[in-house]
């Protein structure tokens, strides 16, 4: 029997389940704000969602058209300029979770969002570019990155380092002087990997239900890490499927 | 004092060829209507200067204006990428444009740097990304007081900054609220600014903190309701999110947005 719910359901519910309540998460627009949104009304009602157009605290009661929709302005906290969210909120560390996507994503966790093949002045496909993500990857406690998971996205060298996640290895953030955490954990439509605290690679750690360790392998680029002992995550509840629905049909909605 | 100006007016005096010009707006109070006239007084061989490039720009470089994009993100907000942005790069579509690219955090404290009347302003950002290999105006810095290893950013002056506000008087004050981006920054980093306004009225209503800029840091204040439609204007209009989405199919091909360039901007009428 088929699941009765979506891939991206499943990845979606899975990456608001990494949030814990009571923590400050930088959102980006897409999927990380569909699963910080989730978590906030699900599971972690005191969730502080930090959006780069400067709204910080932002309670949108349907999903933001983009980072800087009015609703996110109106159901704020406070609302502040661009300079002070990155300056005073972002950069000193106040933030614990940063939550980004990926066009490209190597073993490490580094991110590209800016050209894909050919070289920088002439590349095969010219991507939206950096935005906030440099800084929210070099300055949250943690990041949660999620993404499809593809042998184009999932590659053994991303084309363009946007967004630095372990570097090269072991040790390479604290040398490149980046005070966060780093990439721990990325959430795909197949499962959860996690970086190894030794080898900072990322590790395949949990499954989705009905997935198996060689279809991961098989959308990966790279000789995939895979943990000893692998894992099968919950399928999504029935409370979190109507929440997510009710909010995906907020974006269709006449507002 | 601020002048009072039409649209057509104050672009005529205020923006030449060959201008570094800012068009600013953090997906809030974006000035369509003042890049549409930029469309129409052809002008060209800007260079563009702004965070979040998204329709406005996709259409004054599928116009020809730009031959020359400094940004941090080039994208249709929630709808996907920006094809004109996207032809340019990639096929020198109508003109090369030249590209110089930061980040956000990059781009903010660049104008923080130019309304401060600094040479540069010090962020912790970039190290390890490969965006530094290819701006000059990104470099690393050593801190005097502690020895490590910051990064400098060029302050950014242009020529001019165009936003649109909530309201002014006549003496050219601005009220802005809700999500106002580096709006303030980008004017107050200009040599010239002009700002669009939903209303002149000629008493403001007093409320502490909504004048963003006062009327003697601004060169010209127009009148344009709507004018940033699209976008939104917190308080007076929402987002036109369907414009948004039909973008994406009216830019996609050269002829189907040079048509409804010509039809929608060229050839539009205008309101005096």
């Amino acid at each position: 029997m088929s699941p009765d719910y979506t891939a991206d359901e499943m990845m979606t519910v899975a990456a608001a389940r990494q949030l814990r309540d009571g923590t400050a998460c930088f959102v980006g627009i897409g999927l990380p704000s569909t699963a910080a949104n989730l978590a906030r009304v699900t599971h972690a009602p005191n969730l502080v969602l930090i959006y780069e157009s400067g709204c910080l605290g932002a309670k949108p009661d349907r999903l933001p058209l983009s980072i800087g929709d009015g609703v996110l302005a109106d159901t704020a906290d406070a609302v502040v300029s661009v300079p002070e969210v990155f300056n005073y909120w972002l950069q000193p560390g106040r933030i614990d979770v940063g939550f980004l996507g990926a066009a490209q994503l190597d073993r490490y966790g580094n991110i590209n969002t800016t050209v894909i093949g050919g070289d920088y002045t002439d590349p095969k496909v010219r991507l939206p570019g950096a935005g906030g993500a440099p800084e929210i990857a070099a300055s949250c406690g943690e990041v949660v990155v999620i993404v499809r998971q593809s042998l184009r996205t999932f590659i053994d060298r991303v084309d363009f380092v946007t967004s630095v996640g372990y570097g090269t290895g072991p040790s390479d953030r604290e040398r490149l002087g980046l005070r966060g955490g780093g990439p721990k954990t990325v959430i795909t439509d197949l499962g959860v990997l996690t970086a190894d605290p030794v080898t900072c690679e990322l590790t395949l750690t949990r499954l989705h239900p009905g997935v198996t360790v060689d279809q991961v392998r098989a959308a990966t680029g790279w000789p995939l890490a895979v943990a000893e002992e692998v894992t099968v995550g919950e399928p999504p509840t029935a409370a979190e499927l109507t929440v997510l629905r009710a909010l995906e049909a907020t974006k269709k909605a006449p507002h | 004092m601020a002048k009072l100006v039409s649209l057509a007016e104050g672009v005529a005096d205020l923006i030449r060829d060959g201008d570094m010009v800012a068009l600013e707006g953090f997906t809030h109070l974006i000035p369509f209507a003042a890049g549409h006239e930029i469309i129409r007084q052809r002008r060209r061989d800007l260079t563009l200067v702004r965070m979040t490039p998204d329709v406005i720009y996709d259409k004054l470089i599928g116009a020809g204006c730009a031959r020359r994009l400094v940004f941090s993100w080039g994208g249709n907000p929630g709808v996907g990428s920006l094809h004109r942005f996207r032809d340019a790069v990639q096929n020198s579509w109508p003109v090369p444009l030249e590209l110089e690219e930061h980040s956000h955090a990059g781009m903010a404290n660049r104008y923080v740097a130019g309304a401060s009347g600094l040479p540069f302003a010090v962020l912790r950002g970039y190290t390890g990304t490969d965006l530094p290999r290819h701006t000059a105006n990104i470099r690393p810095i050593e801190c005097p007081f502690t020895g490590e290893t910051l990064t400098a950013v060029a302050a950014l002056r242009p020529d001019v900054t165009v936003v649109h506000a909530q309201r002014a008087d006549r003496a050219g004050n601005v009220q802005m609220w809700g999500i106002t981006g580096v709006q303030k920054e980008a004017v107050l980093a200009a040599r010239r600014s002009l700002v669009t306004v939903e209303e002149i009225v000629d008493d403001l209503e007093p409320v502490p903190g909504q004048v963003i800029l006062p009327g003697w840091a601004v060169t010209a204040v127009a009148h344009v309701p709507g004018g940033a439609h699209p976008s939104y204007t917190q308080g007076y209009s929402v987002r036109d999110n369907d414009f948004y989405l039909a973008w994406d199919a009216i830019s996609r091909e050269r002829a189907g947005f040079q048509e409804w360039i010509a039809r929608h901007v060229l050839d539009a009428e205008v309101p005096a």
